[in-house]
């Protein structure tokens, strides 16, 4: 069997596109911190991304492919394990497994739906609450579109609880991907573990820090 | 304690009568246990009273009786051999419980091990796994000088950690997956390092990954629950190693 269709070979393909995709997290995360900079910062970063031209579309290529991917494997090897594991225990008490890692498919379903959510509303701008306008130096006011937007108490929750999904997916999710990767030892296995949870409490807990400062008004119009 | 303390305990049994019988829990009432008994007397003592009163005895599987054949198989309280560490069924003693509990007891449940009657499965998809590829060919002839292949001390500690492994099956049977993954990888790992499995490793793992998930075991997930049933402590770096050995195979 390949590496496509293999139990171990899927898994490192998920484990190879899922840690990609929290790499493009982290620098997503700095490029939004800018905004605590206020308006010159958040629109002068978007204003250097737009610049790149037809790069932004070898990246938004490259990110579908990466999601795609790891959504399809996702889903995949969920339905198998469910196959496999048909009968359920009358009494069912883990030892170890954690709620994180037992909910990875529902919390990866959660950040589908987001992202799809999210590129409509702040990428193409479709939704009702886009307050569009350009800044006094002429750029595309970002600052303003998502500051209005995020002080819609709804829009915001739909934000902060996306990022508590992302968060519970990579609680579990760093330190798998090093397991699947076979980059670990019995020594450094519950320093990865402690890493990766973590390293997946800051980037959740830095994303929803931006609806949170909006919603308490430390970030405004 | 006194030597002539006994306990009386409720207990949930799985019956069925055959592979494709319903099943359902049955109570019974075990009587006169003491701590030095272990579970699997306990049962015993159930079944003798079950033979008395002309019922079917509870039919559950058991070799050695000494945590080292892996045959018992049974989830107690919703773990593969009652969640003491590094414990089977067989070496779990009576002591801990206390007078009154009640005891769930289930068969190993994963769709790759077929419910043969009652507490008994059919764990055959073990060995399959193991026909894949657990272990070397070697021309047979005369015995090998024993200092002719050295194995430094290190490798052979590490591949005798993994062949600990006793083929219980408790691992898939813990796992939310029903994976295989510890199992299977506690072979590879183990003859990957040594000398005489090295010639034949990039063939042994991947036909034996493609044999477990043949038989119908699900993928892994790293839940690590595996490891915290495993009465060998088989330890998950093994998987890791399986999974390092599965990617060097690709090229
Ligand atoms: C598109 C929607 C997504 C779905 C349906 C999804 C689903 C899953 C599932 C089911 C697993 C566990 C696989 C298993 O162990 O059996 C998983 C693992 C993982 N996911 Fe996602 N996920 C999604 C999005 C993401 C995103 C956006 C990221 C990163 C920012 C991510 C990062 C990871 C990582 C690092 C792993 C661990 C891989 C491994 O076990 O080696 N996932 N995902
Ligand atoms: S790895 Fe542990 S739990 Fe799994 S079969 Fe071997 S001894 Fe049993
Ligand atoms: S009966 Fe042999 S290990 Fe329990």
């Amino acid at each position: 069997m390949s590496l496509f269709t293999s139990t171990v070979g899927r898994k490192i393909i998920m484990a190879i596109t899922g840690q990609l995709m929290v790499l493009f997290v982290i620098v997503h995360l700095l490029g939004n911190s800018s905004i605590f900079i206020g308006p010159n910062g958040i629109n002068a970063y978007a204003e250097h991304l737009h610049s790149l031209g037809p790069l932004v579309w070898v990246f938004r290529l490259i990110m579908l492919v990466l999601v795609s991917l790891h959504g399809w494997f996702g889903i995949q090897l969920t339905l198998e394990n469910k196959a496999a594991a048909t009968t359920t225990y009358a009494v069912n008490r883990k030892l170890k497994a954690s709620f994180a890692g037992e909910n990875m498919i529902w919390t990866g379903l959660i950040v589908l739906a987001f992202i799809v959510y999210h590129l409509l509303h702040f990428t193409a701008r479709v939704t009702p609450d886009i307050v569009a306008g350009t800044d006094a130096a002429g750029r595309y006011d970002v600052y303003t579109m998502v500051v209005s937007s995020f002080q819609h108490g709804a829009i915001a929750l739909i934000y902060i609880v996306a990022m508590i999904a992302l968060l519970l997916h990579l609680f579990h999710g760093i330190q798998s991907f090093f397991q699947t990767m076979g980059w670990n030892s019995e020594r450094s296995q519950c320093r990865i573990t402690t890493g990766g949870r973590v390293v997946a409490a800051i980037l959740g807990l830095g994303y929803i820090a931006i609806p949170v400062s909006i919603l308490i008004g430390i970030l405004n119009k | 304690m006194s030597e002539h303390k006994t306990m009386t305990l409720t207990l949930n049994v799985w019956r069925q009568k055959g592979p494709n019988a319903p099943g359902k829990f049955e109570t019974y009432t075990a009587k006169g246990i003491t701590e030095h008994h272990s579970f699997l007397e306990m049962i015993d003592v159930v079944n003798e009273d079950l033979i008395k009163a002309g019922k079917d005895p509870i039919v559950f599987d058991h070799d050695c009786r000494e945590g080292i054949c892996g045959m018992c198989s049974q989830v107690i309280n919703g773990v593969p051999h009652g969640g003491q560490e590094r414990t089977t069924v067989c070496q779990l003693h009576m002591r801990k419980f206390k007078d009154g509990d009640t005891i769930y007891i289930e068969p190993w449940r994963a769709a790759a091990f077929p419910i043969l009657k009652d507490l008994i499965v059919d764990r055959s998809a073990y060995d399959t796994i193991t026909q894949a590829g657990g272990y070397t060919s070697c021309h047979t002839g005369g015995v090998p000088d024993g200092n002719a292949l050295l194995v430094p001390k290190g490798v052979a500690d590490y591949a005798m950690d993994a062949a600990e492994c006793i083929g219980c099956g408790a691992c898939a049977a813990g796992c939310p997956n029903s994976s295989a993954m510890l199992f299977t990888s506690a072979k590879v790992a183990q003859l990957a390092v040594l000398p005489q499995g090295q010639a034949e490793a990039k063939k042994r793992v991947t036909s034996m990954v493609d044999a477990m998930q043949e038989c119908g075991f699900g993928n892994c997930s790293n839940h690590y629950e595996c490891q915290a049933v495993c009465p060998k402590g088989i330890n998950v770096k093994f998987i890791a190693k399986l999974n390092r050995e599965y990617l060097k195979a690709q090229f």
